[in-house]
């Protein structure tokens, strides 16, 4: 049995150490809202936070993560960052097909935690690593600009 | 007749072996006119008999909620409005689209209104255009634009009548408005739902007024929201990906490395010793190994050892492949279009100082990649039937195929449509192809619900892409500068040849998919000559976000750059000279340039580059602003769009739809590419297949041609033109025409 802290409860899984923590929250947990993308920590489909960072899940052996590590994926995010990203993304209709958004969200939270001022440069080094087959990029950049001035006032 | 005709496809059912098994020839027929044949094919054969589709529609469309599943629309007693689509969203916001129309002519309150998926029937939600239930050719709205006004007028008028007897007033002074219905004299009201069910007992008007269109209030309106916008933005949609049925094992399943190859022999001795492996089947598509869960599932599979039968691959790479298509390109193919005389007219404008300019384009395989990986969950059903959870894109078929694999009726294979994450074309198959694996595995293995999942590794490596092709074009102007003959010649593998749509599609040994845009050339040419060359290879293909425009816009705008500059000639005013007879690309042409700025000067370093095409009878024009830096990279600024697709049912869709077509047709053009060494594809996942990513994305402005006509589509026309109208800017800085695809071979990207 491991034992991990997903969205501030703790939870039991009967899984083999190196399974990783995206099909620990998918197949274990039936948490589905983080996504499998690519696997190879290419896309940021399966993006959540250990401990507030931007973490690949697809790339974490759920053995690695300490006891006291604590998971929080698109299903339990919350603060301030993460009501003005998804407000932004809701006001401005990011999503199409909306498969890779919750990654996208969840790197615009942790983006948006460290600096409510984001240039041009700094959202394209937080955002590179998440693809958008649909090309919504044009949008979540706009959305991150909106989330950061709601945070800033 | 529908009926008649699905029926008869039925009988003549689908090869369990996914090879390829014939439709009825009537239900492709149609199929095929909207799909392939580009311009046109929309207003040919568009019209079933509407009012009773509608009709019969409506007639179970307002009360309580119906049991029965032949609905476009629930008015339930709690108030909601929920419209039934039938076709897929796959992100292009047809759900919303769909439930615009329906609302615009209910009266509905925007916030009253969802979306769901009709369930798959093909008597009731067959697409107009093909004769089966199905998605795609950019035909969604125009498919639906009279049946579902009709819907939406038949059921407020029903929402009426039931109100004005609860009243006892005349129907004449009941009006509708944001989801309550009125009477003023008696200053009464009452919602949809409090009227659904006695609407529902009436009878269905035969007849419906609808609205004129300067009364629209939901229809072409900027601010409505997407009715997935919220659970897109929580983690809460539901994709096939995310189904969990009880006790739902997970398959995946190994396939030929090689195209065409198949199974020799299996030792499954140490993928069977993977925990959380429960079975390992050898099936006519490969091996599929059945696990507790999708690590395990995945881990079986790398334990395999499998030996492949190569005797009927590919063994070619895509160097030797192209190589052969040169050579091909020197002999005359089979004639696509024809008038006046190229040659003639090419000895004409040497010898009387004209220009004569010559180029082969080289444009590679590609794969769709949708962001969300393949997937199906198949459950079998005790009567012989199954369920199926998937981003479902051609119903008609998966039901038939299933139903084929099974021995049982299609009618017994219920297929619940989930969001898809993308399809980009990859979900339409003629031959239902991972769904067909999945019921395939599912039948093998029937004590619980599979979940068959492909891996990115599978869909990178696993076909059905764009084809390889190459054009070679020669083009002419006069010594005024007029185009005076064009000559093209195309060479490539067809999608169709070997299915059962080839006897339509393929024409005195031209398949429609792959000369569209070039044979059908709009610019004013008095010499024209296209051919091609069909190329077999057991690599599959498939159509891809816009089809045979995804090449032959290309080349065709890029060597109009070429012609302009040989004319010296502004490559905006020698295009709108070429299209008087085309107003409508005229005018996107116009507006788009105007936008941008065109005319002004450019900074050093800097480029503006235009395209101009119509594609799915939508038409679309791009401006693009590009910086060359001294190392010559290119990176790309602005880009304007303009589109004309007439009636707007949601501009702010149409404009996600422009930047997506936009970032689409740019991202794949910068790094895309599928190769082959030795007929094993070189790529594996977004590490070698480069997506574009967020710091290759341009601005994107968007501006709309207001438009009364009919509305057509806007999922496809936005790709064909981006990448052209970038390679004409760099051009402009460069004076290299880029003519091999994707730009990274040309060193201009890195
Ligand atoms: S699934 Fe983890 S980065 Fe793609
Ligand atoms: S919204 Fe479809 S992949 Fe991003």
């Amino acid at each position: 049995m491991i034992s991990i802290n997903v969205n501030g409860e703790n939870r039991q899984v009967d899984v083999p150490e190196d399974m990783p923590l995206l099909w620990v929250l998918r197949d274990e947990l039936n948490m589905t809202g983080t996504k499998f993308g690519c696997g190879v920590a290419q896309c940021g489909a399966c993006t959540v936070h250990v401990d507030g960072t931007s973490t690949r899940a697809c790339q974490t052996p759920v053995g690695m993560l300490g006891p006291d590590s604590k998971v929080t994926t698109i299903e339990g995010v919350k603060g301030k960052a993460a009501q003005a990203v998804q407000a932004a993304w809701q006001k401005l209709d990011v999503v199409q097909c909306g498969y890779c958004q919750s990654g996208q969200i969840m790197s615009a939270v942790a983006l948006l935690t460290d600096n409510q001022n984001p240039t041009d440069q700094d959202i394209d080094a937080a955002m590179d690593g998440n693809v958008c087959r649909c090309a919504t990029y044009v949008r979540i950049r706009a959305a991150i600009k909106d989330a950061a001035q709601t945070m800033r006032a | 007749m529908l009926h008649h005709l699905i029926r008869q496809a039925a009988r003549n059912g689908f090869a369990a072996d996914l090879s390829l098994a014939p439709l009825s020839a009537p239900s492709r027929r149609g199929f095929l006119k909207a799909i392939g044949a580009g311009a046109g094919a929309l207003v040919i054969g568009a019209h079933v008999p509407l009012p009773a589709l509608a009709a019969e529609a409506a007639a179970k469309t307002v009360g309580p909620a119906d049991p029965r599943p032949q609905l476009f629309v629930i008015v339930a007693p709690d108030n909601t409005v929920t419209v039934l689509a039938k076709h897929l969203d796959k992100g292009q916001g047809i759900v919303t689209g769909l439930a615009t129309i329906v609302a615009e002519e209910l009266d509905a309150d925007w916030a009253q209104v969802r979306g769901a998926f009709a369930p798959a029937d093909n008597k009731l939600y067959a697409n107009h255009f093909f004769g089966i239930q199905g998605t795609g050719g950019s035909t969604a709205i125009a498919n639906s634009w009279d049946e579902l006004r009709m819907a939406g007028a038949a059921a407020r008028a029903m929402l009426v009548a039931a109100a004005a007897a609860r009243w006892n007033v005349p129907a004449g002074e009941v009006t509708v408005s944001k989801g309550v219905v009125r009477h003023a004299a008696s200053n009464r009201s009452l919602t949809f739902g409090e009227l659904a069910e006695e609407a529902a007992k009436l009878p269905v008007p035969q007849q419906v007024k609808l609205k004129d269109p300067k009364d629209y209030v939901l229809i072409g309106k900027p601010d409505l929201h997407r009715l997935d916008h919220i659970s897109k933005t929580n983690g809460t949609a539901i994709f096939a990906m995310d189904i969990r049925r009880p006790d739902q094992v997970t398959a995946v399943l190994a396939r030929s490395p090689r195209f065409g190859g198949t199974v020799k022999s299996v030792d499954d001795a140490a993928a069977r010793k993977v925990p959380g492996v429960i079975e390992v089947v050898n099936l006519p598509v490969g091996v599929a190994v059945i696990a507790k869960n999708t690590w395990a599932a995945m881990k079986g599979r790398e334990a395999l050892t499998v030996t492949w039968d190569d005797a009927k691959a590919e063994m070619r790479g895509t160097d030797a492949m192209l190589a052969d298509y040169r050579k091909l390109a020197d002999q005359p193919g089979a004639v696509a279009a024809g008038k006046g005389d190229a040659d003639k007219a090419f000895a004409e404008a040497a010898a009387k100082g004209g220009h004569v300019v010559e180029g082969d384009f080289v444009f590679p395989y590609l794969a769709h990649a949708p962001m969300e990986p393949l997937n199906a969950v198949v459950a079998l059903t005790p009567e012989g039937g199954c369920t199926i959870w998937a981003g479902s894109q051609f119903q008609g078929v998966e039901q038939m195929v299933a139903a084929h694999i099974l021995g049982c009726k299609p009618e017994q294979v219920k297929i619940e449509t989930q969001w898809a994450g993308g399809s980009f074309g990859r979900r339409a198959t003629t031959n239902a192809d991972y769904i067909a694996e999945a019921v395939m595995i599912a039948k093998a293995y029937p004590k619980a619900p599979v979940h068959l999942v492909w891996t990115r590794e599978d869909d990178i490596k696993g076909g059905r892409y764009r084809p390889l092709f190459l054009h070679r074009i020669k083009a002419a102007v006069d010594a005024k500068g007029a185009l005076v003959a064009w000559k093209q010649r195309i060479v490539g593998q067809s999608f169709m040849a070997g299915t059962p749509f080839e006897a339509v599609m393929v024409k005195n040994g031209v398949d429609a998919t792959m000369v569209e845009g070039a044979s059908d050339m709009a610019y004013a040419v008095p010499n024209l000559a296209v051919d091609a060359h069909t190329v077999a290879s057991p690599v599959t293909t498939l159509w891809w976000r816009s089809v045979g425009h995804t090449h032959t816009a290309y080349s065709k705008e890029v060597m109009i750059d070429r012609l302009a500059k040989a004319a010296g000639k502004d490559p905006v005013a020698f295009r709108l000279e070429m299209l008087k007879d085309h107003p409508r690309l005229a005018g996107v042409l116009k507006l788009a340039a105007e936008k941008a700025g065109w005319g002004q000067p450019m900074p050093q370093g800097k480029g503006r580059g235009v395209a101009v095409h119509e594609s799915f009878n939508t038409y679309v024009a791009h401006v693009a602003d590009v910086t060359v830096d001294a190392k010559g990279q290119v990176k790309v600024d602005r880009v304007v769009v303009a589109i004309d697709c007439g009636q707007v049912i949601n501009p702010d869709i149409v404009k996600a739809q422009m930047e997506g077509g936009t970032g689409w047709g740019i991202g794949h053009a910068l790094r895309g590419e599928i190769t082959m060494t030795d007929g094993v594809v070189d790529q594996a996942n977004f590490d070698s297949y480069l997506p574009m990513r967020m710091s290759d994305m341009p601005a994107v402005e968007v501006h709309i041609v207001p438009s009364g006509e009919r509305p057509t589509g806007a999922g496809e026309p936005g790709v064909p033109t981006a990448a052209p109208a970038v390679a004409n800017a760099v051009f402009s800085v460069t004076g290299q025409p880029q003519q091999t695809l994707p730009f990274s071979r040309g060193g201009i990207v890195s």
